[in-house]
């Protein structure tokens, strides 16, 4: 009988290969939430957090 | 424990205290009779050891121990009933002791680091000067001078900076009331008993994780109560946007944390002894150690300073950072990228090829995000570029990102591993990781230390900037000197190693390239002599400063325009 919890079959080259293509999307989406135009002004003043506060 | 008590418990508010009955808090009576029951413990360890170094170890803990319980009931009959409150009229009432603290030992590490360094640079040109004995020996210093300049002086100034800027930019009060103290205090406590512990031969014998077991299970307790004093202050900020800087030190803080979760676990001979197994073996040790090892510069040496340089070189320059925008970008850049460039250590060793491919690959791809740093940092100053002129301490911060460039350049080329075939194993390595250990860590937290310590002891300004600016040009010349003569060491070293006389026979001995060596290890040694008495004459400074400083006056807060 083939035993189905062993390393092997949760280490498959699915479950190893699927995080580059998921962190490459992660990374994608932070670039484009840092360039959306619509955060821009968002950003700015966030630049300006150290000179303002008390 | 003099200081300790000038650092503590400023009370600015002179408010009338309520008549309420004093009693401990639940924080105050748990943290000592659990140090009255560690001190109980350690009694017994400390007669039941194996060994020599264990024992003292086993002591100094009861000792430091029962110092910890009589410091907290002290502190209990001196304080008034009530705790500091979180805000006065509506301002944050920032609590500074815990980072005065550290600033006070940084510095003190900091020049303990240097010359340790310069002795053992100096037993390199004059192997005399060991003096023969097992103590004084290279293998046992140069974990002591490693140690005492990243992680006592560049931890110390990474703790007290965080816990300065998160209070800062969350314009909160730190969370916890002796949880600071304790991160802080049982920080310097472990750099204590891993430092002693390098002289008395206690090691696990891997680089930059030389402390043995009991270190490590007391770091692993300490960190874990930094990052909840860190989450908490943030999680109960005032400020809605997570500043740029606290992400870096978040990331700095989480990663150190499985790093040395990762490459520690080691299975103790006996509880009662120092010495313990490394579970990991062979190849795969190597690459765990270097997995940790490169992330440590990566993560303790590269995102805990850029979070410093994100907060401090804004509000030195009084300008905006020059992109926000790109601080994310190369921020998440370097999480993604960091933590695969290990195997660029293990080139040409038994690690299977692919791997080393891999390292080598991620380390050249790290080339963009650590100059979108750069480029940010300096960018920053546009519209201040003047300042450079007359501002010694922004100068420092400015040079120290130059060198953070420079460094971050150097590191990926030496990761090719034709490049590092010729480079492993020779002067150049530590001239590389001396440009950007001088150049960049140095130079930054000089400068943060330099802005930080008129801020928190509420001076006008520092004592002297003619000393900073001294303080800068000698040590830029100790820089230079040291990171040229391992340059040209390094290759002469490389160079010689794989020369072949037309026979096929290796040209030179391996002695010889030793002695070819001297007259740059005299160079060397008198560059980190020069950084040595730039931190003296910066002690110097700081001390007056605190000393003899004006007062800076605080407007009354009922005085204030309203917003």
């Amino acid at each position: 009988m083939k035993a189905i919890l062993t390393l092997d079959n949760l280490a498959s080259g699915l479950v190893t290969t699927i995080w580059t293509p998921v962190f490459v999307a992660i990374f994608l989406a932070i670039i484009a939430y840092a360039l959306w135009p619509r955060n821009k002004a968002a950003f700015d003043e966030a630049a300006r957090l150290p000179l303002r506060e008390e | 424990m003099w200081f300790l008590a000038a650092c503590s418990f400023e009370r600015e508010s002179a408010m009338p205290q309520p008549s309420i009955s004093k009693s401990m808090t639940a924080g105050e009576s748990g943290l000592a009779v659990v140090f009255a029951v560690t001190a109980f413990l350690c009694v017994i360890a400390a007669a039941k050891a194996l060994d020599a170094p264990f024992a003292f170890h086993a002591a100094l803990s009861a000792a430091a121990s029962v110092a910890v319980v009589f410091g907290i009931v002290n502190r209990y009959f001196d304080r008034p009933a009530e705790l500091p409150p979180a805000e006065i009229n509506g301002r944050p009432n920032y609590n500074m002791g815990p980072v005065k603290f550290t600033a006070v030992m940084a510095m003190f590490w900091g020049i303990a680091g240097f010359l340790v360094g310069l002795i053992i640079a100096s037993q390199l040109a004059w192997p005399a000067l060991n003096f023969d004995l097992p103590w004084t020996s290279f293998g046992r210093l140069r974990p002591l001078h490693t140690s005492a300049v990243i992680f006592a002086f560049g931890g110390n100034v990474l703790i007290g900076t965080s816990l300065y800027v998160v209070q800062k930019s969350c314009r909160v009060r730190l969370a916890g009331d002796l949880a600071p103290w304790f991160v802080v205090i049982g920080y310097n406590f472990f750099i204590l008993i891993a430092g002693t512990g390098y002289l008395l031969g206690v090691t696990q014998s891997k680089e930059y994780a030389e402390p043995e077991w009991y270190a490590d299970l007391w770091l692993t307790i300490v960190w874990v109560a930094y990052l909840l004093v860190f989450l908490a202050t943030i999680i109960k900020r005032k400020e809605p946007h997570i500043f740029v800087a606290n992400w870096f030190y978040l990331a700095f803080i989480v990663t150190i944390a499985v790093l040395h979760l990762g490459n520690n676990p080691a299975l103790p001979v006996s509880v009662f002894g120092s010495k313990s197994y490394v579970a990991w073996g062979g190849i795969q040790d190597a690459m765990f150690q270097w997995w940790y090892g490169h992330n440590a510069v990566g993560f303790f040496l590269t995102a805990g300073f850029l979070a410093i340089m994100y907060y401090f070189i804004p509000k030195r320059a009084e300008r905006p950072i020059y992109s926000y925008r790109l601080s994310i970008i190369h921020f998440w850049a370097l999480i993604f990228l960091y933590i695969w460039a290990g195997p660029h250590h293990l080139h040409y060793t038994a690690l299977p090829d692919w791997t080393q491919t891999l390292g080598m690959t991620f380390s050249i791809m790290l080339w963009m995000p650590s100059w979108g740093g750069m480029i940010n940092g300096l960018m920053t100053l546009s519209g201040a570029w003047d300042k450079l002129r007359t501002d010694p301490v922004l100068r420092m911060l400015v040079v120290s990102v130059a060198f953070y460039g420079m460094s971050t350049f150097e590191g990926p080329m030496m990761s090719i591993k034709v490049v590092n075939s010729l480079s492993h194993y020779t002067d150049w390595t530590i001239g590389h990781v001396h440009s950007g250990a001088l150049g960049w860590v140095g130079f930054v937290s000089f400068g943060a230390l330099y802005c930080m310590v008129p801020w928190v002891w509420n001076r006008k300004g520092l004592y002297s900037l003619k000393l900073v600016n001294w303080h800068f040009w000698i040590a830029t010349l100790g820089i230079v000197l040291y990171i040229s003569a391992m340059w040209v060491s390094g290759i002469l070293q490389g160079l010689m190693w794989r020369a072949y006389t037309s026979l096929g026979f290796l040209e030179y001995s391996f002695i010889e390239s030793v002695e070819a060596m001297h007259p740059f290890y005299i160079i060397r040694a008198a560059g980190g002599g020069l950084f040595l008495i730039g931190a003296l004459i910066m002690a110097y400074n700081l001390w007056m400063t605190v000393r003899v400083g004006e007062q800076e006056v605080q407007m009354p807060v009922a005085l204030q325009p309203a917003e």
